[in-house]
């Protein structure tokens, strides 16, 4: 800490930090636009300016930028003085000579950074009165608008596309006043991360592209905290709605999870929530039928006989458990599949054993030494990815700390680094894309992979399991190694291999190194799931086919995904009643006898636990004026009055799940007697939004399972951090408001970030070593090992009703190192589940033996991986 | 005391003065153009609609009673989907004629807009929607602005020079 | 001096009592119109003057609420002792020769009497009413009506000495050769004070003032029980007039023309009067009014009996 005199007053600011991140702290309003807390201080846009004094007896002082300006004890700024206010609105002026009269048209007028900082120097006249140049814009994909006039060259687009999230096909172009921030030609950019842009352009250059369909001002949002649906890791997001359809995802600031960025699948896959093809009301033999019709039905059909229940991993906690409660804890299946059940079994049992946390996405970002085993991150749990990219640049960062660079010099930091890359290790069984920055990959089919792992474990602690006749003992003694140097090692695995090998060698590894260890499951509950539910899937199939099940209730879950058809076939019909709750058709409910609409995260409250562990809850974003509602209140018995009381069934019944009620505060929660309103306070359209329907304007819906309510009436004080509808406070409109939020800028937000572990680190590593090392892999001649390759678009089941993710997401193909097939050649893949038509896609660094498959593509659902399969030319 | 008799008297003096009411239904006052009346929505010197969706009405309305959705025509031409003012709220203030950056919204000297049923006081964008440029008949909002649309490329608007060659180097 | 025609009489007097306090309302309005240059009312009928008929239907067919915190006994009778007070002093006034009520000899005294009685009303009013707001109204109008009432009655006495009688048609028979508002011009003065006191109208009407009590003793009153107060009020104004000129401007009395006539114009210059005033005025503070009451009013009639008495003992 150091003592600043700002205007001759003192206040404590981190010494590590600069000026500007100092009087952001403290409060101060000064403009800045280049400087990032996740991308530190160039001192491009001049705009931060402030008088500095040698001492209190300098009356004269001199201009500095406060973002370049090192918190030093005792150093004497000024923020007011006439001549830097004047500099200030001077720099903006200049900034605005060429920014074009758009604000009307413009998507980021209301939440617009530049509009933020010129009110607040000021700025409100235009003097210049030639000519503006102009840019011709690129169209840059489905997700991200480009409308180059409106920038004011801050180059923060391309110090994140490129230096943070590693994007190569974005830069500056031309000079002078004519720098251009766009690709080398149209097309869509490439990085998974470029939703981001969005957020980081202080001004409306870049644009979320699905909000532009259906443009709705952030002062007319109905907003709610809401948690991503699209991948485990559980980020945080603010969803924004109008007129009852979801508008866009912004990212919400968890210091610990995702920060300030969020993928390019959660942020622009909400749309499914819109689809026209949604249940909206219960579909009873496929004619709609009332509420009621459906409730009574229900009760009947489960009164009438055995009843199982199949749970999701897409549902949240409360729905799991809801349906669990009503058909019973023993004729509950999770609704995992087997092996993906059973792999999530084990990582639970190794994570209760582990003496330390599962790291959280801030802690991997300060890692210095990874090793990702069998996981292609970017496509499975792409904002690990990016926190990864930034682990690389722990190691290096001792280099710039010797030489005595502040960390937040940005081309400092960069320059003294270079391109160095601290350790990070992929094994997987082809190219992932974060190969770019890795040390070494090794590209192996899955049981190598495991293999791999126990042989770095060996290496590290000779009392671990040897690998006999492990060849590759150089690289293995070279992550060893690396992962023994390194201060916070981290071990990354998960359940894309589909191999239980894999998790217990990443276990071996992590236990040997004392590493952190981070495991990845697939969709947004599994780990919750995975905690109510035991039994897998085959399970119920197996309970339906003895006869046992008269009634098959399905929570949010296309079977069709998740098991061989033939088997989900037989099931379906051989249960005499199915009643399935899911928000889209998909080929289950096709075979339901009863649909029950149920609500998507928009729609309802819950709690899902992330791959870290972490319990986080969602809430409701707006009431449907239809019958949707979520799967766990078509599902509670009357007991169950509001979600409070679900938590307490809960957490009676699971004292694992204790933790989850502590995830946001309670439905009573109130700031001084108030709720939190959802809306902004400037809302409008409130005595005509209806009015077309009834002139008589309704009373706006009550919450009662939660401390927030559906209007703008409420306190207006800053919640707690889990019930952050969205960021604002005065003079900051835009998401940069977030900077209001935090205790100190870039740190947690006041209060304590959101969301509780489950997962207490145990005092003792009670993990002994893994023994059963599985041999290596030994391809079949004329069979193919065929194992999964994820999509970021396409990959989740949800976010491909979004028609950007959509648009985007991969043909389905499998990928093969064989000379016997061309790129692009149409073959037949045979296994287990049929015969499929495929284009081939060749891999050079895909093992013989193995083909990669798309997984989870509409077209190629029901694959159970890793299967055996043959590969011909097509005929 | 005596100025309390003086009040009387001058208040006396008042009969012998001309009365202000103006016998409405049987003589018609005299409304300036920038008298606050039915609001209207008009349209630019080339046939346009001047609205371009951007909210700013239905936020500076202190009754919340204008609600719209703003979407685009294929040359991205941004203009209200639906625009509907709720009358029997509508408290005749003006801030969103303040308001409006393209002398869109306009109020106009028309207050005879009763009705039996409330219901008929909810206006929509084609009972809003005027021929003419209202009271401010030079101004084209999109001639001035930075996007594109139709008929209308970068760099011809008003004010803008040629969009750059960003491929060139020369200082 | 009784009427010989009784129940003609007594008919007589409360249709047009009622019918004048019921026109009150329309002249009332017409004439606030005139001063604050406006027209007033003069659509409904020749001149607007159905107004009073439309409005009259109006009140009758509002919903007559009774609030269900109130005291309801209280809460009805309360509206019924304005209009009966007003009523029953009507009944000594002598409009003409020969068409009066009842001649009694105490005439004067009840009068004063009936108008003391009328402040129960005020004060039951906001009592039963359960409303803050009324119950000050009416503890404002119990205050006033005292402070008023004691002055309003002396300041009558000079009239009484140079009369020799309590009796108004000897008060105005005692009147033939000159208007007692010339003898007693202070002792008019005091009356039309405390007239427009006893009253309650502006700028005496605190007991109901808009800008503090709602409506003071009648906010929570609703349909034709607010009517009567409204009704009571007009034909208050119509007294306090009519006593004015009975009692200083010689009542029936007047060259050529009928004596009913001549009563009416007098009674109707008092009343415009009292409009006058309404136009002009702005309410007084509360203990602006109870000072001057008190601290002046009261004297000056004490000294004004005083005068008189000594001058009429000299006289004689």
């Amino acid at each position: 800490m150091a003592t600043v005199f700002v205007d001759d007053r003192p206040y404590e600011m981190n010494a590590e930090q600069n000026l500007l991140h100092g009087c952001l702290s403290q409060g101060f309003k000064l403009p800045y636009f280049c400087w990032h807390p996740a991308l530190g201080s160039v001192g491009a846009c001049r705009q931060c300016a402030v008088k500095q004094y040698k001492d209190e007896h300098d009356a004269h002082g001199r201009i500095v930028m406060a973002c370049m300006t090192p918190a030093s004890e005792g150093a004497r700024i000024s923020i007011a003085d006439p001549e830097v206010v004047a500099f200030r609105a001077g720099i903006i002026e200049g900034l605005m000579l060429n920014h074009p009269h758009d604000c009307p048209v413009c998507d980021e007028g209301g939440e617009c950074h530049l509009q933020d900082m010129t009110v607040m120097t000021g700025h409100d006249y235009r003097r210049y009165e030639f000519d503006k140049r102009t840019f011709r814009n690129q169209n840059l994909g489905p997700l991200v608008n480009h409308e180059m006039n409106r920038c004011i060259q801050c180059y923060r687009c391309v110090r994140y596309y490129r230096d943070y999230a590693g994007g190569e096909d974005l830069n500056a172009f031309a000079s002078r006043d004519r720098v251009f921030f766009g690709r080398h030609e149209d097309g869509v950019l490439e990085n998974e991360f470029s939703g981001n842009l969005v957020e980081i352009c202080p001004t409306g250059v870049f644009t979320d592209k699905t909000l532009k369909h259906h443009y709705v001002r952030k002062w007319d949002q109905q907003f709610a905290p809401s948690i991503c649906v699209h991948c485990a890791l559980g980020c945080n997001t603010d969803a924004g709605e109008r007129y009852g359809s979801l508008r866009r995802i912004v990212n919400r600031y968890n210091h610990e999870v995702n920060g300030y960025f969020l993928c390019d699948r959660g942020r622009f896959g909400y749309e499914f929530v819109n689809s026209d093809k949604r249940f909206r009301q219960p579909v009873l033999r496929g004619q709609p039928t009332s509420v009621a019709a459906a409730h009574r039905y229900l009760e009947e059909t489960i009164a009438k006989g055995r009843v199982i229940g199949i749970g999701s991993p897409r549902a949240s906690l409360e729905s799991n458990f809801a349906l669990r409660s009503l058909v019973g804890a023993d004729q509950f299946y999770s609704g995992l599949a087997d092996q993906e059940a059973k792999l999530i079994r084990q990582m639970l049992e190794i994570l209760r054993r582990s003496p330390v946390r599962t790291p959280t996405l801030r802690e991997i970002e300060e890692c210095d030494a990874v090793f990702i085993l069998g996981e292609d991150l970017t496509n499975v749990a792409p904002r690990m990815a990016l926190a990864v990219r930034q682990s690389v640049r722990q190691q290096p960062m001792e280099t710039v700390k010797k030489l005595k660079i502040p960390l937040w010099l940005d081309f400092g930091v960069r320059d003294a680094m270079q391109d160095a890359k601290g350790p990070l290790y992929i094994v997987a069984p082809y190219r992932t894309r974060l190969d770019d920055v890795a040390t070494a990959t090794f590209h192996a089919a899955p049981d190598d992979v495991a293999r791999l792992g126990f042989a770095v474990a060996h290496a590290l602690d000779s009392t671990a399991p040897a690998v006999a006749g492990f060849d590759d003992s150089t690289l293995a003694g070279e992550i060893a190694g690396a992962l023994k140097a390194a201060k916070k090692p981290l071990v990354i695995s998960g359940t894309s291999c589909a191999n239980e090998a894999v998790i217990r060698a990443a276990a071996n590894v992590a236990k040997a190194a004392n590493a952190a260890l981070s495991f990845i499951a697939l969709e947004c509950n599994t780990v919750g799931a995975a905690l109510i539910g035991e039994s897998p899937l085959s399970a119920a199939f197996q309970a339906v086919r003895d006869g046992y099940a008269d009634t098959v209730i399905i929570l949010e879950n296309d079977l069709y995904r998740r098991a061989l058809h033939a088997e989900v076939d037989s099931m379906l019909s051989a249960a005499p009643h199915v009643i399935v709750l899911d928000h889209l058709p998909n080929r289950t409910t096709e075979k339901a006898e009863l649909v029950l609409p149920a609500g998507t995260f928009a729609e309802s409250d819950g709690t899902f636990v992330s791959s870290e562990g972490r319990a986080q809850r969602f809430f409701q974003i707006f009431t449907p004026q239809n019958d949707v509602s979520a799967s766990w209140c078509w599902l509670k018995p009357d007991r169950w009055r509001d979600l409070d009381d679900v938590l307490a069934a809960m957490s009676a019944e699971f004292p694992e799940l204790a933790a989850v009620r502590e995830a946001a505060p309670s439905a009573s929660f109130r700031i001084a007697g108030a709720k939190v309103p959802r809306s902004p306070h400037r809302e409008s359209g409130r005595t005509a939004v209806l009015v077309n329907i009834n002139v008589s304007e309704p009373k706006p819906p009550e919450d009662p399972d939660s401390p927030l309510s559906f209007s703008m009436e409420g306190t207006p004080d800053q919640p707690p951090a889990a019930l952050i509808p969205f960021f604002w406070s005065p003079s900051w409109n835009s998401i940069q408001a977030v900077n209001t939020y935090q205790k100190e800028i870039g740190g947690p937000l006041r209060g304590g970030d959101a969301g509780v572990p489950l997962f207490e680190p145990a005092a003792l590593n009670g993990q002994p070593y893994f023994s059963a090392i599985p041999p290596a892999f030994r391809p079949r001649g004329g069979e193919w090992l065929l194992v999964p390759m994820y999509h970021i678009f396409g990959s989740d089941e949800l976010s491909l009703a979004a028609p950007g993710i959509a648009q985007l997401s991969p043909k389905p193909h499998v990928a093969v190192n064989s000379s016997d097939f061309a790129e692009g050649m149409e073959v037949e893949v045979t296994c287990a589940a049929g015969m499929f038509r495929l284009p081939v896609r060749i891999y050079p660094e895909i093992p013989p033996g193995v083909a990669a498959l798309s997984a989870g593509l509409p077209s190629l659902a029901g694959i159970v991986l890793p299967a055996w399969g043959k590969i011909e030319r097509a005929r | 005391m005596l100025s309390i008799l003086r009040t009387i008297w001058y208040v006396f003096l008042h009969s012998f003065q001309k009365r202000v009411t103006v016998q409405y239904p049987n003589e018609k006052p005299y409304l300036a153009p920038r008298y606050r009346g039915r609001i209207i929505l008009s349209r630019d010197p080339d046939g346009g609609e001047r609205c371009v969706a951007c909210n700013l009405c239905a936020v500076a309305c202190p009754v919340d009673c204008i609600a719209l959705q703003a979407t685009e025509d294929e040359h991205g031409r941004r203009y209200p989907e639906f625009f509907r003012i709720n009358f029997s709220r509508c408290i005749f203030c003006g801030y969103c004629e303040e308001a409006c950056p393209t002398y869109a919204i306009q109020l106009t000297p028309d207050f005879e807009i009763g009705e039996f049923h409330r219901k008929n006081l909810v206006y929509e964008k084609e009972d809003l929607l005027i021929d003419g440029p209202g009271k401010y008949p030079g101004y084209n909002f999109w001639r001035i602005a930075g996007v594109k649309i139709g008929g209308k490329d970068k760099g011809e608007a008003a004010h803008e020079s040629a969009p750059v060659d960003v491929r060139s180097l020369l200082p | 001096m009784t009427s010989p025609y009784p129940i003609l009489s007594i008919l007589g007097i409360v249709v047009v009592a009622m019918s004048i306090a019921a026109f009150l309302i329309w002249v009332e309005r017409r004439l606030l119109a005139l001063w604050q240059d406006r027209y007033g009312p003069n659509r409904v009928g020749p001149f607007g003057l159905l107004q009073v008929l439309a409005d009259t239907i109006k009140i009758f067919m509002k919903e007559d609420w009774v609030p269900p915190f109130v005291d309801k006994p209280v809460f009805i009778l309360a509206p019924a002792i304005v209009f009966v007070t007003v009523l029953m002093s009507f009944a000594v006034l002598p409009v003409a020769p020969g068409i009066i009520v009842s001649d009694l000899n105490i005439g004067l005294l009840f009068f004063l009497a009936m108008s003391s009685l009328g402040v129960y009303s005020v004060v039951l009013a906001g009592w039963s009413s359960n409303n803050k707001y009324a119950l000050l109204g009416g503890l404002r109008a119990a205050a006033q009506m005292l402070s008023y009432e004691v002055f309003m009655g002396i300041s009558l006495m000079g009239v009484v000495i140079l009369a020799g009688s309590f009796s108004l048609p000897s008060i105005v028979d005692g009147q033939r050769r000159m208007w007692f508002v010339i003898p007693q011009f202070l002792g008019f003065v005091l009356f039309l004070i405390a007239g427009l006191a006893e009253t309650r109208r502006i700028p005496f009407d605190l007991p109901e003032a808009e800008s503090e009590l709602v409506a003071g003793y009648h906010s929570e009153y609703s349909g034709m029980k607010f009517g009567m107060f409204f009704v009571g009020e007009y034909m208050g104004v119509t007294l306090i007039s009519s006593m004015i000129a009975v009692l200083f401007f010689g009542g029936w009395l007047g060259p050529g023309l009928p004596g009913v006539v001549w009563f009416l114009i007098k009674t109707f210059f008092f009343i415009s009067f009292f409009v006058l005033v309404r136009a002009a005025l702005p309410r007084p503070r509360f203990d602006q009014l109870m000072s001057w009451g008190w601290k002046v009013m009261l004297p000056l009639a004490l000294a004004n009996l005083l005068v008189t008495g000594a001058v009429v003992l000299v006289w004689r």
